[in-house]
């Protein structure tokens, strides 16, 4: 009788692990069943380096070079804006706040991460859009809180890992905390707060409901910090409600890219993860 | 000629009374040990003397550490007094950077940024530290895949490249091989001509081979303070002789 049961448990812990990677398969399958096609029928080189998408016009034009450029400006802007505060915050907690404001911004971090993006979107448009239009400046700023708390959590604890008698080395031969903390403490902690920014661009570049929100998302080549622009995952979203046939393979074959993107991301990651073991 | 004057000294950590009411003054070009059992205050007055107690929690100190005359609690600028006052630690604390980087860590932060000088520097300090010609051709590969005798003698090189006056160490050479603890007191034997070193060890043999003056601490307070022949031959106190003949600690 309980031999039975551990059978049957040992089994059922099996297949839940392996949902997981069944998921993964069947994402991939349709992405390339439905994808692979599509990018023949367009073109490999006109389909990633079109400057055109029309999906409307005779005949249709669907090139995803500016949706690229898109996600590519925008995780960008949200790295330049975020990462620098995401350390700095993340220098502070572990170094030199107060316990009392601890207690304060610690919970707030964790309170931000779990923001659902509409809202984010929704704050970007009542008070990031009017001052700087819908753009791809509104919509890093806006990537770059969304990240913040990432960056800021692994960060932290990467700096808090390193040993406290790097910093007594430091501070005994007559450096200040900050030379300290900047000059030995950071750079013994360095690939885990690359894994931070990594995981940071994963979650912007992904991102899709709080930059169609601010974005603007034109398909065209981005133009200015200022001017608007559209993402591979905004495409995706805006467009699929109605898009059918090639268009529509188009859409997938929009994700598949994407796809590739998060992809080379997480190896990126795993090579960290083993570099810092 | 003293180095350091110190005078009724308590320190507290929180409300444990760490250190009572200790008088000593140390000799400059000397080495002068610091023995005595475990947690009986050894490193707490020495880490008083360059103020490394200051980024301990809860540290209140009273009383009087000169250093030349000059008040170390006063109006001393505390990296001013850690470049003139330099430390090693009881575990290797080599950065995690090139061996030339580590070297070159003091001096920069002092202010010195032209190649040839910093080149000059670490080629001395390496070399003050007897361990140039095993460290030469690998100036530019990371510290920490030296050796544990190799990382203490980089991090003895490294306090003494920004040229301080003392030289304070916690058990050096209580993590290392009986053959690196003998490179390292030859190198303290040597070093002492012209710095003034203090040293706390926990191996009695060591304190009678190297230094010149020996302090015993016992709770909290120095016990005995003289010349390391007379103590380990004829000890005054009664606690002494029994520490140093085995009988507890
Ligand atoms: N940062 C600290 N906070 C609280 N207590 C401490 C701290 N550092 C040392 N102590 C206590 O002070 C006493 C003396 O410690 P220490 O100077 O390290 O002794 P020793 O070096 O002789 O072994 C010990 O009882 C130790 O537990
Ligand atoms: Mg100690």
């Amino acid at each position: 009788m309980t031999s039975i049961k551990e059978k049957v448990m040992s089994r059922v812990f099996l297949l839940s692990a392996l949902s997981t990677v069944l998921a993964l398969a069947l994402i991939c399958l349709f992405l390339f069943i439905n994808g692979i096609p599509a990018m023949a029928k367009i073109g490999a080189f006109s389909f990633m380096l079109g400057k055109e998408w029309s999906p409307s016009d005779t005949p249709p034009l669907f090139g995803i070079l500016p949706m690229i450029a898109g996600s590519l400006y925008v995780t960008a802007g949200a790295i330049i804006i975020g990462v620098p505060i995401g350390i700095l915050t993340a220098v502070f907690l572990s170094k030199s706040c107060p316990k009392k404001l601890y207690k304060f911004i610690k919970p707030g971090m964790d309170l931000l991460a779990g923001i659902p993006s509409v809202v984010l979107g929704f704050f970007g448009m009542a008070v990031i859009v009017p001052v700087f239009g819908e753009s791809i400046l509104s919509a890093s700023i806006v990537l770059g809180i969304m990240i913040l708390p990432t960056v800021t959590g692994i960060s932290e604890s990467a700096i808090r890992a390193v040993p406290q008698n790097y910093y007594e080395g430091a501070v005994a031969l007559g450096a200040g905390h900050y030379r300290a903390v900047f000059k030995v403490i950071l750079p013994a902690a360095n690939s885990g707060v690359l894994a931070a920014v990594i995981l940071g661009v994963g979650r912007a570049i992904g991102e899709t409901m709080a930059v169609i929100m601010i974005a603007g998302n034109q398909a065209r080549m981005p133009v200015s910090l200022f001017k608007g622009v559209r993402t591979l995952t905004a495409n995706i979203a805006l467009e699929m409600g109605y898009a059918a046939e090639l268009h529509r393979e188009a859409l997938i074959a929009t994700a598949l890219v994407l796809f590739v993107f998060i992809l080379v991301i997480n190896l990126g990651f795993a090579a960290l993860k083993k570099r810092i073991k | 000629m003293k180095c350091f004057e110190i005078e009724k000294l308590n320190l507290h950590y929180g409300d444990f009374h760490a250190l009572k009411n200790i008088c000593m003054n140390i000799e400059k070009e000397n080495i002068t040990s610091f023995i005595g059992p475990s947690g009986c205050g050894k490193s707490s007055l020495l880490k008083t003397l360059n103020r490394m107690n200051d980024i301990a929690e809860g540290c209140r100190i009273s009383g009087d550490v000169k250093l030349f005359g000059e008040d170390v609690y006063g109006d001393m600028d505390v990296n001013m007094l850690r470049k003139r006052v330099g430390m090693v630690f009881q575990k290797p604390n080599p950065f995690p950077m090139s061996v030339y980087d580590n070297i070159a860590f003091g001096p920069r932060t002092h202010g010195i940024k032209s190649k040839y000088e910093l080149d000059k520097i670490v080629e001395k300090a390496l070399q003050d530290a007897a361990i140039w010609n095993e460290l030469k051709d690998r100036l530019k590969k990371s510290a920490l895949g030296l050796s544990g005798g190799q990382q203490q003698r980089l991090c003895i090189a490294r306090a003494m490249a920004v040229s301080p006056e003392i030289l304070l160490m916690d058990e050096p050479t209580s993590a290392l091989d009986p053959i690196s603890t003998g490179k390292i007191e030859e190198l303290l034997l040597h070093l002492k001509e012209a710095y003034s070193i203090i040293i706390v060890t926990h191996n009695m043999q060591q304190a009678a081979r190297i230094s010149d003056k020996t302090a015993f601490f016992l709770f909290g307070q120095v016990i005995e303070y003289s010349e390391t022949e007379s103590m380990f031959t004829m000890p005054r106190d009664k606690r002494t002789e029994d520490y140093i003949t085995g009988r507890f600690g």
